[in-house]
């Protein structure tokens, strides 16, 4: 096992690695195997198969006796998990997309070994979902296999820690941080550099630096995907961090629902602890820094600074007032540096690549990138990472392919349940952190949920607030009562049995809520209702006053029709109905008693004839 | 339960409870090895954490209870979680927990009679490119529509016959 003792060892693995992966960076003198078989091991292609495919392509390897000419590489999420599983071919950055077993024996048969690309099979969404995103948190997901150190180091991996140890001090470091303009990229969007500053100010014995990666927005998996794709650009950055900051012990909070990602962190700190870039004295300049894990356990008010801190100290996790700000009481009662995955992961390049690179991409006040998970009513549902200042209608159509079905765009939901709805007639906004907060969302960590017609803005906000009454931690009553209270309004209009008064009552509650509660999660609770409220208002008003759902989705306001013209009589519906409703006969038409029917819409399946419609 | 089984599991909570006993903030992390030792955290095994941690049985209780991954109530043999993230919910995850909770005869939280399945609903497990998505153990079943839940059950019953 290699050690690394100086910044020069760093490029002796990097030269040796570029050498053994060559093919793959398209060298023409290289060592190792000419055919890197890239297949992705993250969630979503795990999840679709992609280990059938690895096992398989293993006996081909075993069966042909491949073994020297053929590698397979498990890499991190390229992406495009709708079409997962993926594999990507190299040298020539092929990319088959849904790939069966059967596929792969074509590839292997036609690709592999003849040479020629299965046009069949490959990726047609491929050009447009790639051609838009700059990727720099994500630059090694697909690239590597995050599980060896030395790929990460192939691809200038622990350069800039060597420069930070033998070129900088931490004062410098933190002035390129500030200057960079890397604001934190889990939700608020405070700058990266002011917080690394106060936490060098500090004074204390002992200082923390700690990882965010507890991704608890529903829709929204940014950070797993970097852990899972590239767990050392984070390690690095913590380091980096720890440096600078003079903290000798990080902590990576991170939810126990991302097994994959845990494994592979682990795996990463044991590497970067044997190569000694962990521990004492790393690269023989005197700095000492460690990482643990610890595993959160399932609440979303964890991800919530000082409530994620109260949770690594072993208690429920509830957050306290501020300040203290944890810069300067943190974990254990320490000063603690606390800042997301996505935050640490640009880091490394930002060092590496310079401050004139980094700075000539995004906007005035955002710089650089900002990673999406592209969800809900989308074709290419994936991940992305797009430069700040990129419009909405650019995500949703260029990169994400549009909506399925041909259907209209009605809206985005960002910052999950502390964000907001934009609408379709804002669709040319760039997106920003400034211009996410003034249209009454915000970036939050990343989570892009697309909806269309069919969705039903009035539900939409029902479903963040039952997520915020769930998760509540229950310390402060303007959160733990006041969104109880909001929910069941808007139950009450969901069932149709609203008031116009409701709606008032709706934002003075949420306003309360936003001045009073305790944490950021409580104070932004409101924001899919308010943005919902600005945007959609007649929506509202249609429940509440006409009780009606134009989207048909609010159950109890549907009306089920039969329609007499299309009605072949047969009396299928009748016999299905579970309650008896629909009465008829071969002479009367088929009706349905509104007052016995429950709305389960079985009659509309099981209508050989599609006679029978939902009526909004 | 036979009791050999019994002692085995606490002599594997006691080395647990040992190992971490100068960690600073151990009761989380004894609490996730004492559930994957278990299955679940009944009252007394979270009396030997507290006695074991040196801290009072309610504050074990009140963090247990606080953090939604640890149970306090037995669970199937086969863990249903189905998917209620936004990504799923939009694509109609509610339909396929009812069509669950009409298969089962069970609420979610709650466990069949003969301890073959229990239901939950969780928070997006960051698989929506395959949205709706359930779980069940450690697999993964992704693009479900409610056809398809009749079949997954069929399948685990057809493995208990």
């Amino acid at each position: 096992m290699a050690s690394v003792k100086t910044a020069n060892d760093i490029k002796l693995i990097k030269y040796e690695t570029q050498k053994r992966i060559g093919s793959r960076l398209g060298y023409s003198n290289y060592e190792g195997a000419d055919i890197h078989m890239m297949i992705c091991g993250s969630t979503g292609c795990t999840s679709s198969g992609s280990g059938k495919l690895i096992t398989k392509l293993e006996e081909l390897i075993a069966r042909d006796e491949m073994g020297e000419k053929v590698a397979i590489v498990k890499t991190g999420c390229f992406g495009l998990c709708a079409e997962g599983p993926i594999i990507m071919v190299q040298p020539g950055n092929v990319m088959y997309t849904q790939v069966t077993t059967e596929d792969l024996d074509e590839i292997w048969e036609e690709h592999v070994k003849g040479g020629k690309p299965v046009e069949r099979l490959i990726s047609q969404n491929e050009t447009e979902f790639f051609a838009k995103q700059e990727r720099i948190a994500l630059r090694n997901c697909g690239r590597i296999n995050p599980e060896c150190i030395d790929e990460y180091i192939a691809y200038d991996g622990y350069e800039a820690l060597g420069k930070v140890l033998n070129e900088m001090d931490p004062d410098d470091v933190i002035d390129l941080i500030k200057e960079s303009g890397l604001r934190g990229r889990g939700g608020g969007g405070f700058p990266a550099g002011r917080k690394w500053e106060a936490g060098a100010r500090a004074e204390s014995p002992i200082k923390y630096i700690c990882c965010n990666a507890d991704e608890g927005d529903p829709g929204a998996f940014m950070d797993r995907s970097i852990l899972e794709g590239d767990p050392h650009s984070v390690i690095e950055a913590m380091i980096i961090a720890g440096y600078a900051c003079g903290a000798c012990k990080g902590f990576v909070y991170i939810r126990a629902e991302y097994p994959i990602a845990v494994d592979r962190l682990r795996t990463a700190i044991e590497q970067a602890r044997e190569y000694g870039l962990l521990g004492d004295n790393i690269m023989g300049k005197g700095f000492s820094f460690d990482i643990e894990i610890r595993l959160g356990a399932g609440a979303f008010v964890c991800g919530e600074g000082s409530a994620l801190m109260i949770s690594i100290e072993g208690n429920r996790g509830e957050p306290r007032p501020k300040p203290p700000r944890a810069t300067e009481k943190g974990i254990f009662g320490y000063p603690t540096v606390l800042n997301n995955v996505e935050t640490f992961a640009n880091v490394p390049q930002i060092i590496v690549r310079g401050l004139d690179w980094y700075n000539s991409i995004g906007t005035e006040k955002s710089k650089g990138t900002k990673v999406f998970a592209i969800s809900g009513k989308i074709n290419n549902t994936g991940l992305v990472e797009i430069p700040m200042g990129t419009n909405l209608r650019e995500i949703i159509y260029d990169i994400g392919g549009g909506i399925p079905g041909g259907k209209q765009f009605k809206a985005a939901q960002t910052g999950g349940p502390s964000g907001g709805c934009i609408p379709a007639e804002l669709i040319d906004t760039p997106i920003d952190y400034d211009s996410l907060t003034s249209l009454g969302s915000m970036m939050g960590s990343g989570g892009l949920i697309v909806m269309d017609e069919t969705t039903c803005m009035v539900d939409i906000a029902k479903f963040f607030l039952e997520f915020t009454v769930d998760e509540s931690c229950g310390k402060c009553p303007p959160c733990r009562i006041g969104t109880k209270r909001m929910l069941e309004i808007l139950e009450r209009i969901t069932e149709g049995k609203g008031e116009m008064s409701d709606l008032e009552e709706l934002e003075e509650l949420a306003e309360t809520i936003q001045k009073g509660a305790l944490c950021g999660l409580g104070q932004s609770a409101p924001n899919p209702v308010l943005s919902t409220m600005k945007y959609f208002k007649d929506e509202y008003i249609a429940h509440v006053r006409d009780k009606k759902c134009p989207a048909g989705v609010c159950v109890s306001m549907l009306r089920f029709i039969i329609e007499a013209e299309t009605c072949k009589r047969c009396g299928i519906c009748a016999k299905n109905c579970p309650v008896g409703a629909i009465s008829g006969s071969k002479e009367t038409p088929y009706t349905i008693d509104q007052e016995k029917c429950i709305k389960c819409g079985v009659c509309m399946t099981k209508c050989p004839f599609k006679a029978i419609m939902k009526n909004a | 339960m036979c009791c050999e089984e019994q002692v085995l599991m606490q002599q594997k909570l006691d080395k647990v409870i040992e190992d971490h006993k100068d960690m600073q903030g151990a009761l989380i992390p004894v609490l996730h090895e004492a559930q994957s030792i278990y299955g679940y955290l009944p009252y007394e095994v979270m009396k030997r954490i507290a006695e074991g941690l040196q801290i009072p049985v309610a504050k074990v209780y009140g963090v247990a209870t606080f953090y939604s991954q640890f149970s306090l109530e037995k669970k199937g043999k086969y863990r249903i979680n189905v998917c209620m993230g936004t990504a799923c919910y939009v694509k109609g995850s509610g339909d396929i927990l009812n069509k669950f909770r009409e298969r089962l005869g069970i609420e979610v939280g709650e466990c069949t009679d003969d301890g073959l399945f229990s239901l939950e609903s969780c928070r997006c497990i960051g698989a929506c490119g395959l949205a709706p998505v359930i779980t069940i153990n450690d697999e993964v079943y992704g693009r479900l529509t409610e056809k398809d839940i009749d079949a997954i059950i069929d399948k685990y019953e057809g493995m208990e016959a």
